[in-house]
């Protein structure tokens, strides 16, 4: 894979016009990915999904190489009807589109990075990955006292000619004091057995809020990973959900630093999984400074083969005396081959806080299928009932109400 | 000098040394030591090549390192792998031929040796350093047909039983400390329940180290046969010390069809000063193995001692319809850190398991619970239920959980629950204004925090413990 790997970094050093410091910043994280490779469950983080195994298992060997010379058609159809909103368009990895049609221009800033910030220090080596490959970033930036009046959908497609490909994608945020973003993830993929390696960065300054909904609801057989990565300011608020359906494996982790008073954060998460597929979300919510909120809900229902994980992390330091941080996972397993794993994990050094964590899985409660069955419901019609209820929960904590009908259409739960 | 030596021994009433003439084994670890060990306690020679295939199998292995309290590192070519006291090197027939200063050592921790002075019925088998000094109650037990005595005894008289049952529950390519175990234990107790028998009394085994480098590697093997019961307990402590030594103990129980096991600790190693000098590193392996069906392994544990504690009584339950359970606080204070917690195994149909955990830290302590919940694809109508809460003391220590939770079976239920807190203000002002003063009323809330799992504990231990938990606790308020 090394030489593969270097190989395929010479043809893009070749085709593209980085600065040399760009450059050498790449050659550093290439390296450093070479050093470690892929996770393997060898790391804590990766005990249960052991990345390494399922691409070598449903890829084989990957290539690193991607032309972006040339512009991609998009496909309008792809869009989402219904809701009026700003897009951003990747088509196989490349930024295709980014329009803010419906905002004041002054107000929003779209900077091109072609100068690839050294500070990022992540223990993790597909973040070196993504930054020794990554082709192009912006970084978008929300100007003071302004609310995108739409939401801005990000749409993460791919053509079905892209093959045992790895995809990186980046995208910074920056939300400047007093400022809001709505901002909906949604992967439609045509291509087949590629590795998509997403790395989006939120910084949120003074008494911003930030919602963020991803969406994978489409049915393929790539593999992804995904690490967004949160800074919160004194009194901002992130909101993050998390519906984890459509893709073969998909690894969902949030780093969310709670650097602020007064500040906090939300990540609600449903996985609906059938098949072989294989999901993770994994959470670090770290209590830096006082008077902290966390709050953390995922739901699971599993059916077949399929297998989910939770990993989810309260981090309190000594200093954040008031934190308070809740986490609750629950799993449904509706059939004998499916598998609920979770490590949700407290790690406290401040004495006055309250935290808590909850974590339940079996199969769906008898009494209230005979309940429902006896009021002239079948087996079935009971079964999806209880479930549309399960899920819902997590639906209804969406607090912006037009977003929130368009996941329950696209879910299909009902009220 | 003198009253410094009491004024050190208030924290730490256990840590006395005995003077006492000792025969030790070769510093280091080696096959002539382990063959010095083997050979000192008259083995037969598959016990020695079991060992040495323990021994084998330690040269590729590696420490441990995901835990969380991180210790220096042990050289293991510095530490006494046996160390007895010359007098016991012919183990007395009666306990009047007992070197009356281990006596006086053992009345001093309040464990009496003379079976006429004990007023309730407990058979205590005495482990000093890397022996068994003494059993009471002996003849009693034979009577109903149970063996209760050292291991080293149990290989020379009932070597088939040992050789079955000795390592099929911690086999001897396990993890590091307890290969190393495997390698160079020194005693510890055996015990066998013959079927359909209710043990009349609690048996119990009570360790100390005393002598300076040396390790404590003790055996214990507990098997309950067809229909029976034993209720088991185990105390120890050490004197006061400024370096570190090493406890790396084994403890295998089995139990048979329809078979109860009940096994409980209180763990007061020396903790270490103040400052966090010295201490006993408490790496211990526990792991119960319900075989038969209907079988059932509770394990209770007070861990208020050792400067690092870290250790996981586990159950496999492979027998259809068995229970495994846990019970355990965990108090550490100053510079004590503790990696605890359990391992409930599902394998059979309809099998149960049940986890209470309280973990209390002050001073500058560092706790963690640590467990994993594994119900496998054939374990239908499997249940657990978990619940671990925390107690916070000051903002200068840490309480951490840790739990895995693995559930392959759609039939089956995991429920797990966890708190951190402190203790309120409003608790603390009602129990003062009634006349407490501010430590009383932590114990007492303490105590009542703890109280679920107190409740397991026989009686006499009960006690014990519940002063044990005041005691730990002193001085972390305020």
């Amino acid at each position: 894979m090394e030489k593969q790997l270097k190989n395929d970094f010479e043809k893009i050093i070749k085709t593209t016009n980085f600065s040399k410091e760009t450059i050498k910043i790449k050659e550093n994280h290439l390296n450093q990915f070479i050093a470690t490779g892929f996770p393997n469950r060898k790391l804590e983080n990766w005990k249960f999904s052991d990345i390494n195994q399922i691409i070598k298992k449903n890829i084989g060997d990957l290539g690193f190489y991607n032309d972006y010379s040339f512009a991609n058609k998009i496909d309008p159809s792809i869009f989402i009807d219904g809701i009026e909103h700003n897009k951003i368009v990747f088509i196989n990895g490349r930024i295709e589109k980014i329009d803010f049609t419906y905002e004041d221009i002054n107000k929003i800033e779209i900077l091109d990075q072609d100068q690839l910030e050294n500070s990022i220090k992540y223990d993790n080596s597909l973040i070196s990955l993504n930054s020794a490959f990554t082709n192009k970033y912006y970084k978008i930036v929300v100007k003071e006292n302004y609310s995108l009046k739409k939401p801005l959908i990000i749409y993460q497609t791919s053509t079905k000619n892209l093959k045992y490909k790895n995809i990186n994608l980046r995208l910074d945020f920056l939300l400047e004091n007093n400022s809001c973003l709505k901002l909906i993830e949604i992967s439609d993929d045509n291509s087949r057995k590629n590795f998509t390696n997403t790395f989006f960065n939120f910084e949120l300054k003074k008494h911003t809020i930030l919602k963020n909904y991803k969406i994978d609801k489409k049915i393929n057989d790539n593999i992804k990973y995904s690490f967004n990565n949160i800074q919160q300011d004194t009194n901002s608020i992130s909101e993050t959900f998390i519906l984890s359906s459509g893709s073969n494996f998909i690894k969902n982790e949030i780093n969310c630093n709670l650097n602020g008073k007064y500040s906090s954060a939300f990540i609600n998460g449903i996985f609906s999984l059938k098949n072989h597929s294989h999901h993770e979300i994994r959470t670090s919510v770290n209590h830096l400074i006082d008077n902290t909120k966390s709050y953390q809900l995922i739901k699971s229902v599993l059916d077949d083969n399929s297998k989910s994980v939770y990993q989810g992390k309260i981090f309190v330091n000594s200093k954040a005396q008031k934190t308070d941080g809740y986490q609750l996972s629950k799993a449904v397993l509706l059939n004998e081959n499916s598998e609920f794993n979770a490590k949700p994990e407290l790690e406290i050094y401040a004495d006055d806080v309250k935290c808590s964590h909850g974590s339940s899985s079996g199969n769906l409660n008898k009494d209230s299928i005979f309940y429902l069955m006896s009021r002239g419901l079948d087996y079935e019609q009971s079964k999806e009932l209880l479930i549309n209820g399960f899920l819902l929960e997590v639906v209804e904590k969406i607090t912006d109400s037009e977003i929130r009908n368009l996941i329950k259409n696209l879910i299909g739960v009902k009220e | 000098m003198r009253e410094k030596e009491l004024e050190k021994l208030k924290d730490y009433k256990y840590g006395f040394t005995t003077d006492i003439e000792t025969i030790k084994a070769p510093k280091g670890l080696n096959e002539e030591v382990i063959k010095f060990i083997s050979n000192i306690k008259k083995e037969p020679e598959w016990m020695l090549n079991w060992r040495l295939k323990a021994f084998e199998r330690l040269k590729v292995l590696q420490e441990p390192k995901w835990q969380k309290p991180k210790y220096p590192k042990i050289d293991y070519q510095d530490i006494y792998y046996y160390s007895a006291p010359k007098s016991a090197s012919e183990k007395p027939k009666n306990i009047e031929d007992l070197d009356p200063k281990i006596l006086e050592t053992y009345q001093k921790l309040g464990i009496p040796l003379q079976e006429q002075k004990r007023l309730n019925g407990i058979a205590v088998d005495a482990v000093f350093d890397s022996v068994s000094v003494a059993t009471t109650f002996k003849d009693k037990l034979t009577e109903k047909g149970i063996i209760f005595c050292s291991i080293s005894e149990a290989i020379q008289k009932h070597p088939e039983l040992v050789k079955q049952y000795i390592g099929s529950v911690i086999p001897i390519n396990d993890h590091f400390f307890a290969t190393l175990n495997s390698a160079v234990f020194t005693d510890g107790s055996f015990v066998y329940i013959p079927p359909g028998i209710r043990c009349p009394m609690e048996l119990s085994t009570y360790f100390r180290i005393n002598a300076s480098d040396t390790g404590q590697f003790e055996r214990t093997l507990i098997i309950a046969d067809k229909g029976s019961y034993v209720s088991y307990l185990e105390g120890c402590t050490a004197p006061m010390r400024d370096e570190n030594q090493l406890h790396a103990a084994n403890v295998e129980l089995v139990a048979l069809d329809d078979a109860e096991i009940k096994y409980s600790t209180v763990q007061n190693w020396y903790p270490g000063d103040k400052d966090g000098k010295g201490g006993i590193y408490n790496f211990v392996t526990k792991r119960g193995l319900c075989k038969g069906k209907n079988s059932k392994i509770s394990w209770t544990q007070v861990e208020t001692g050792s400067a690092i504690t870290w250790k996981y009584p586990s159950c496999i339950l492979k027998g259809d319809n068995s229970i495994g359970e846990f019970y355990s606080i965990a108090i550490t204070n100053n510079h004590q850190k503790a990696d605890t917690g359990t391992k409930m195994i599902h394998l059979g149909k309809n099998t149960k398991s049940k986890i209470i955990s309280k973990g209390i830290s002050a001073g500058l302590s560092d706790m963690t619970y640590r467990g994993l919940v594994d119900i496998s694809p054939k374990a239908n109508n499997s249940n657990n239920y978990t619940q671990c809460d925390s107690l916070l003391m000051g903002n200068k220590c840490g309480a951490h959980t840790v739990p895995y939770i693995k559930n392959k079976n759609s039939k089956s239920n995991i429920a797990h629950e966890a708190t951190t807190s402190k203790i309120s203000e409003d608790q603390l002002y009602y129990c003062q204004q009634r006349g407490l003063n501010s430590e009383e009323a932590v114990g007492l809330i303490v105590n009542g925090f703890c109280k679920e799992v107190l409740q397991q504990l026989p009686m006499e231990f009960a006690v014990e413990a519940q002063k044990l938990v005041g005691i730990s606790l002193e001085g972390s308020v305020g």
